[in-house]
């Protein structure tokens, strides 16, 4: 009779007892974006507290940018957000431009809204593959690489890199466009627009997709920007801030005239939602859906960007300029600029002692404030639900570790 | 930050924690005390008309020349400044603390300096902390978790100050 007993599962499942275990997390997991180790506390299936663990892909960026002149860091600002470098690229450079109040030309303006904006969708379009992929979902990851790769291609056609690409520097860019590359943009853009519907209905409105995402990691507004959260995990909680229009005049100076709507929810809108799919039931301003949504009507935001950008770059007359010396000095002092990249509000400090080479650099990086909020979103959550936070926040590990 | 009304009340607010400041600088900055760094924070956070909410970025930087030479030219005495960005989020606007440290407390090298962590006002300076504290060696008293992030936690040295000498051996791995 105990024989029997011991075999009947019902008294198997009053006698299990939870234990608090520790699982670890990486730094090898698919899931986690890089190196990053998460040191799970879990209770059953029940996450109480997310420790991340950063710092494995530490390249000492900024003890090397103390030893380089200003334009030579600019190879090292790539392999920070390798996923749009052209961003980062052009972060430092105005950093070092504000400090030097240098002003480029307006046909190199336009370029460079031009490229960081093609740089954004790429980024983007990373950013939904991959999460895609976090969420079990193998698919988006190649609709959205097929369209990368026509971006890559671009890129490469412009200067010679595919990933990184030390294209824009300070005083303007390296390259002119080749001929017939506006031309060729131009047919991307058309062929892409739409394929955005493609996307939706592959993730945005994919019931699985909404049960993973709807509801889940709801960050406020409030702590958003208590840790100094931005980009899309920012406005995916209603932040309406965007630096391209609240910005430092050096920065929303080369966007000006450009017409774009930031794309966060306004009193329950986004901007032109009647153009995309509803907004499920169950999603939270906040959680994993929104900062989702955000990204892919920033998609759309920068095709729309790059389009005026062809149109006035095509209109100026002259050329690019020269980018400045590699030896150009700074002037002594000390200029802090923060751009909106694709993942956040990437910073760029450089205090000059008035040599070419800085004193000190220091690159505030947007992922490493969005991942710092990873351990409040997680807690209480299921282990399921881990990569599905992590992913929603869109980080880059280059970035973080620097 | 413009003008001078706003950094009236700010000194109205936090008694004698400004002590300098630089209106005309490519960013205008303002040299806070360290000892008052948390309240001038709490201040400028909480109470000040315009909100700075959100902490955007920690920095030390060194002042030190290790070649004795050139050291000699300097118009500046070695210290470690630590620089504080602010944004507003309601406002949309930054605003620039700076902060002087000795390089050693108490002049005793291997003493880090110390100055009031800010978590309390931010909780987002905590990992911002935690970095300054591994790259550049300066200690945040009232910090809930001060211990190395990038660096791994067996590390010895401060990788970002000007002094720092890389080490020749890390468990088998030569260095240099």
């Amino acid at each position: 009779m105990t024989q029997l007993m011991g075999d009947d599962p019902r008294i198997v499942e009053f006698d299990v007892r939870t234990d608090e275990m520790l699982v670890n997390m990486g730094p090898q997991h698919p899931s986690t974006h890089g190196v990053l180790r998460l040191v799970l506390r879990t209770d059953g299936e029940i996450v109480s507290e997310v420790e991340p663990h950063i710092g494995y892909l530490h390249r000492c960026a900024e003890k090397i940018g103390e030893n380089l002149t200003h334009r030579q860091w600019i190879p090292y600002t790539d392999r920070m957000d390798y996923l749009a470098a052209m961003n980062m690229n052009l972060g430092w450079a105005l950093a070092v431009e504000k400090l030097m109040k240098y002003e480029v030309s307006q046909k190199a303006r336009h370029l460079r809204v031009l490229i960081t904006e093609l740089g954004r969708i790429a980024s983007h379009l990373v950013g939904m593959g991959a999460y895609g992929l976090d969420l079990g979902t193998f698919s988006p990851f190649l609709y959205a690489f097929r369209e990368r790769e026509r971006i890559l291609d671009l890129f490469e056609e412009a200067c010679g890199a595919r990933l990184t690409y030390s294209y824009i520097t300070i005083g303007g860019l390296t390259a002119d466009l080749p001929p017939g590359w506006l031309q060729r943009c131009e047919a991307f853009l058309d062929q892409f627009e739409p394929i955005i519907a493609e996307y939706h209905a592959l993730l945005t409105t994919n019931a699985i997709f909404v049960k993973r995402t709807a509801g889940i990691g709801v960050l406020s507004r409030d702590m958003a920007i208590e840790y100094g959260c931005s980009g899309p995990v920012l406005r995916g909680s209603g932040v309406d801030q965007d630096l391209r229009r609240d910005g430092e005049a050096i920065y929303t100076a080369m966007y000006d005239g450009y017409a774009f709507e930031v794309a966060v929810q306004k009193n329950g809108h986004y901007p032109r939602d009647h153009q995309y799919p509803a907004v499920p039931a169950d999603a939270v301003l906040g959680d994993c859906w929104h900062r989702f949504f955000v990204r892919m009507l920033e998609v759309v935001q920068s095709m729309d960007l790059a389009r005026q950008a062809i149109d006035r770059y095509a209109s100026c007359k002259g050329t690019i300029g020269e980018p400045l010396k590699l030896t150009e000095k700074m002037p002594a002092g000390d200029a802090y600029l923060e751009t909106e990249c694709p993942k956040g509000q990437m910073g760029f400090y450089v205090v000059s002692d008035g040599s070419a080479i800085p004193w000190r650099v220091r690159a505030r990086s947007s992922s490493f404030s969005n991942l710092a909020v990873a351990p409040e979103l997680c807690r209480g959550c299921l282990i399921a639900d881990v990569p599905a936070i992590v992913g929603s926040l869109d980080i880059v590990m280059g970035e973080i570790d620097r | 930050m413009r003008g001078t009304s706003f950094l009236d009340q700010f000194r109205e607010a936090v008694p004698g924690a400004v002590v300098g400041e630089n209106l005309t600088a490519v960013d205008p900055w303002v040299e806070v005390v360290p000892a008052k760094i948390a309240e001038a924070c709490r201040w400028l956070a909480k109470a000040s008309p315009v909100r700075f909410d959100s902490l955007q970025c920690i920095t030390a930087v060194d002042w030190f020349e290790p070649d004795a030479k050139k050291a000699a030219k300097n118009t500046w005495q070695p210290h470690t400044e630590l620089v504080y960005h602010l944004w507003s989020t309601p406002a949309k606007v930054s605003l620039v603390l700076k902060c002087e440290l000795p390089r050693w407390q108490g002049d005793v090298p291997g003493e880090l300096p110390e100055l009031p962590s800010v978590t309390g006002v931010w909780r987002g300076a905590d990992w911002h902390e935690r970095e300054v504290y591994d790259l550049s060696g300066v200690r945040f008293t009232g910090h809930p978790d001060l211990r190395r992030i990038l660096c791994p936690e067996d590390w010895e040295g401060h990788p970002l100050r000007k002094d720092y000498e890389q080490p020749l051996d890390y468990h088998g791995i030569r260095g240099k």
